[in-house]
């Protein structure tokens, strides 16, 4: 058993694979045979498959795969169908949005029009798969909980790439699908608006999302912690609390006098997770379209000091000589 | 524990070892030099490496200045022939000059570089036409742009540091192959590029800005979005071009962003820095615009970039890595004859007077109030206009070039207005019907010294 105490898997138990429970009538067939990968074992479970596609899945990803392939295209053709330059320059690669020239119209394929057949194309991927977490959550007499934080995330991605561009009366506000360009895009609209770490909203979001990794690190450990005394059934532990519980809350009692529970702790995690995009939407829906500056917004609103210029203004740097000013 | 255990283990701690190596490998090894410019707690500090810093002092040092040579004797102009830049020296003074440009410019060289060997007055290498002109854009620099190098100045020896052509420049961009299809391009970014500091930014930053005349700023002074007039309008694709020539500007200087911003507030002008770059920016813009391309046709092929273009300023060229030039040796004033435009070499280059019934524009000299005698010619018409219909009025006014200090130019367009009033007044028209307006700046996107924003409008009304 002492196994288990450790941070790695190391042992797994294989048991016969099965398909699972039967399906109701009208859902499609799961496709695939079950078979186990031990590896797979050593971070989760050992079995693979079947997979339930069904027909919102498959239309899902034959939306994301054409998405998909319209940017990797359109990035190929930016390296003149290099196939080299393209793995050597992938991370620099993207498919831009229109230029502000054309607002809300839309543009010629290559100046942008791309973008918005792609952006569609994942959008519409995108929202079918989250109907599809929901109804697969439904169809096993689940609660619906995965299927809204996935909501949490669209929503963000919709933000950006969509409300906020609509408000402001332009694509080219919106992300570009790329790797860095995508980054220098956050850069680039912090550095425009005045800087987003002065939007508290922003704030929060940044609060909810460091706030899932402390809990997340904490709850790991403590269940991990327990574990010889059997925590990790967790969903027992709710209805009856065993040892591991009261340990685990005792633990956390005398460190910091206060505990959640193994119930509560799932709430936790999960409203941190499902705010950090919620809030950070709105903060971006506000960019812009309300607020221009969010460091002006800020002082003028108490939210942060205007820190006093602790050097004279107008040293005149012409006077310097020398290899540090 | 097995042997296979054991060699295991041993892999993983390699494995680690190899992956916390590579990591680093890309990493500046401390101590690092940390300068605090602003309020703690802000962030506001310059970061030096003090092992690169050592390798930089050492190649920005500035050469001793050749020995003074004596004002006394004929002019350069009266003994040799074709000297248009420079004449007014002595002939040592000019020989002295010209030695120190080939230390400057072409110590391998020498001066046939330039030089027809079997006469020295021969036009005929282009080198020579574009040295003289580059003789009268230091001269520009140092007289007109001391907003930006302060009384520093420069000298051939900023940019070119021994090399026939300075080591930092820039060409526009080559366009890719399938531009123009009905897949998309780059749009003139994602690719790493040294320029923008191998970000995915906007990698030519320079066209539109140390060329063109378009947008920097992006920021605005209002916290809440407004409407109409008031709108800031700038994009965040705006924003992206100006953070590439700000990636620039980082990497020429070898100063982080706080050097110039508080990075709080972008838009801050707190720190005086900014203000001289934004000199620098205006500065660079009328170089190149007003001296480097004037000489494309000069340019050999060879000399021009992918597009034909002649190779361009930007602030890498005389900064190569330095918060100031060669970290602000005071070169310059060993040369006076660099530090301001010969007068020589600015007359004929105004534009002719506009000369109409009812309007009139008389161009002036760079810092001078002075109307000349062909410009006064502009005035002819007007003053008959005027003498026509005694009741009508002339309106003059003063316009000045973005480049300089506010009061200087308000003071001298405020001078120029009275020149011409006085040549009214001379022509016979009342005083009274000369109203003079007050000065005007030129439309404020107008860069540096403009030969066209150096005027006097005069209407008859």
């Amino acid at each position: 058993m002492a196994e288990y105490q450790n941070l790695f898997t190391d042992v797994q138990p294989v048991g016969p694979v099965h398909d699972g429970i039967a399906l109701p009538r009208g859902d499609w067939k799961r496709s695939g045979k079950p078979f186990l990968v031990h590896l797979f074992g050593r971070l989760g479970n050992a079995q693979v498959g079947p997979v339930y596609l069904g027909g919102l899945g498959v239309a899902s990803i034959c939306f994301g795969a054409l998405a998909f392939n319209i940017m990797g295209m359109n990035m190929l053709a930016s390296v003149d169908w290099n196939l080299l330059q393209f793995v050597r320059q992938l991370f620099w690669l993207a498919l831009e949005p229109p230029a502000p020239a054309f607002g809300l119209n839309i543009a010629p394929l290559a100046q942008g029009g791309w973008w918005n057949i792609a952006g569609l194309f994942l959008t519409i991927s995108l929202i079918l798969w989250w109907v599809r977490t929901y109804r697969r959550a439904r169809q096993l007499g689940l609660g619906t909980h995965v299927a809204w934080a996935f909501a949490a995330a669209i929503w963000l991605y919709l933000v950006c790439g969509f409300f906020r561009p609509v408000l402001m009366g332009s694509w080219s506000e919106s992300v570009p699908f790329g790797i860095f360009p995508h980054l220098d895009w956050t850069a680039a609209i912090s550095l425009r608006y005045g800087n987003l770490f002065y939007n508290p909203f922003h704030a929060l979001s940044i609060v909810f999302l460091y706030g899932s990794v402390l809990l997340f690190a904490m709850h790991g450990a403590t269940i991990l912690a327990v574990g010889r005394y059997g925590g990790e059934r967790e969903i027992e532990q709710i209805i009856d609390r065993g040892t591991a519980s009261e340990r685990a809350g005792l633990f956390w009692r005398w460190t910091m006098g206060f505990n959640a529970t193994m119930e509560s702790v799932h709430r936790w995690a999960w409203w941190f997770a499902v705010l950090c995009p919620l809030v950070g939407g709105v903060g971006i829906l506000l960019t812009g379209t309300v607020v221009d500056n969010w460091y002006l917004w800020s002082v003028k609103h108490h939210v942060v000091p205007g820190y006093p210029a602790i050097l004279p203004v107008g040293i005149d740097p012409t006077l310097l000589i020398g290899a540090k000013p | 524990m097995s042997s296979t255990m054991k060699l295991i283990q041993v892999l993983r701690a390699a494995g680690t070892a190899a992956v916390c190596a590579a990591v680093l490998s890309g990493c500046e090894r401390p101590p690092i030099e940390v300068v605090q410019t602003g309020y703690r707690g802000t962030a506001m500090q310059q970061i030096y490496n003090p092992r690169q810093l050592a390798t930089q002092v050492a190649v920005n040092t500035a050469p001793v200045a050749l020995e003074a040579a004596s004002d006394d004797g004929p002019r350069a102009k009266d003994v040799y022939q074709n000297v248009k830049v420079l004449g007014n020296l002595s002939v040592g003074a000019f020989t002295r000059h010209m030695l120190s440009i080939t230390q400057w410019v072409s110590p391998e060289a020498g001066c046939t570089y330039c030089h027809n060997a079997q006469n020295f007055a021969d036009d005929g290498k282009y080198t020579k036409v574009v040295a003289r002109r580059m003789i009268q854009m230091t001269q520009n620099v140092n007289g007109n742009w001391q907003s930006h190098v302060g009384k520093t100045g420069v000298t051939c020896y900023t940019c070119h540091r021994g090399n026939p052509v300075p080591a930092q420049y820039w060409y526009a961009p080559t366009p890719s192959k399938y531009t123009g299809g009905s897949l998309a391009d780059k749009s003139g970014q994602n690719q790493p590029m040294k320029t923008v500091g191998y970000s995915s930014l906007p990698y030519d930053p320079f066209t539109p800005y140390l060329l063109n005349n378009q947008q920097i700023l992006v920021n605005g002074n209002n916290a809440l979005a407004m409407t109409g007039d008031k709108a800031n309008r700038s994009s965040v694709k705006q924003a992206e071009h100006t953070y590439g020539l700000m990636m620039h500007m980082s990497s020429s200087l070898g100063v982080n962003c706080t050097y110039c911003h508080n990075t709080e507030n972008w838009q801050s002008w707190a720190r005086p820095q900014r203000g001289k770059a934004h000199y620098g920016i205006q500065m660079a813009r009328q170089t190149n615009t007003e001296y480097m391309v004037s000489l494309t046709d000069v340019f050999p092929a060879n000399r021009k970039g992918p597009e034909g273009d002649v190779a361009k300023v930007n602030c890498a060229t005389c900064h190569q890595g330095a918060y100031k030039p060669l970290y602000g040796a005071q070169m310059a004033k060993d040369y006076p004859e660099l530090l301001s435009l010969a007068p020589v070499a600015m007359t004929g280059m105004l534009p002719a007077p506009v000369a109409e019934t009812m309007r009139s524009v008389l161009y002036f000299d760079v810092a001078s109030p002075l109307l000349k005698a062909d410009q006064q010619a502009g005035l002819a018409q007007v003053i008959a206009s005027l003498a026509a219909a005694p009741a009508s009025k002339a309106i003059i006014s003063g316009y000045y070039s973005a480049s300089g200090t506010l009061e200087q130019n308000q003071d001298l367009a405020k001078q120029r207005a009275a020149m011409v009033r006085d040549a009214l007044v001379a022509g016979g028209i009342d005083a009274n019907r000369a109203v003079l307006e007050k000065p005007q700046a030129v439309e404020a996107d107008v860069a540096g010294e403009d030969a066209k924003a150096r005027r006097v409008e005069v209407t008859v009304k």
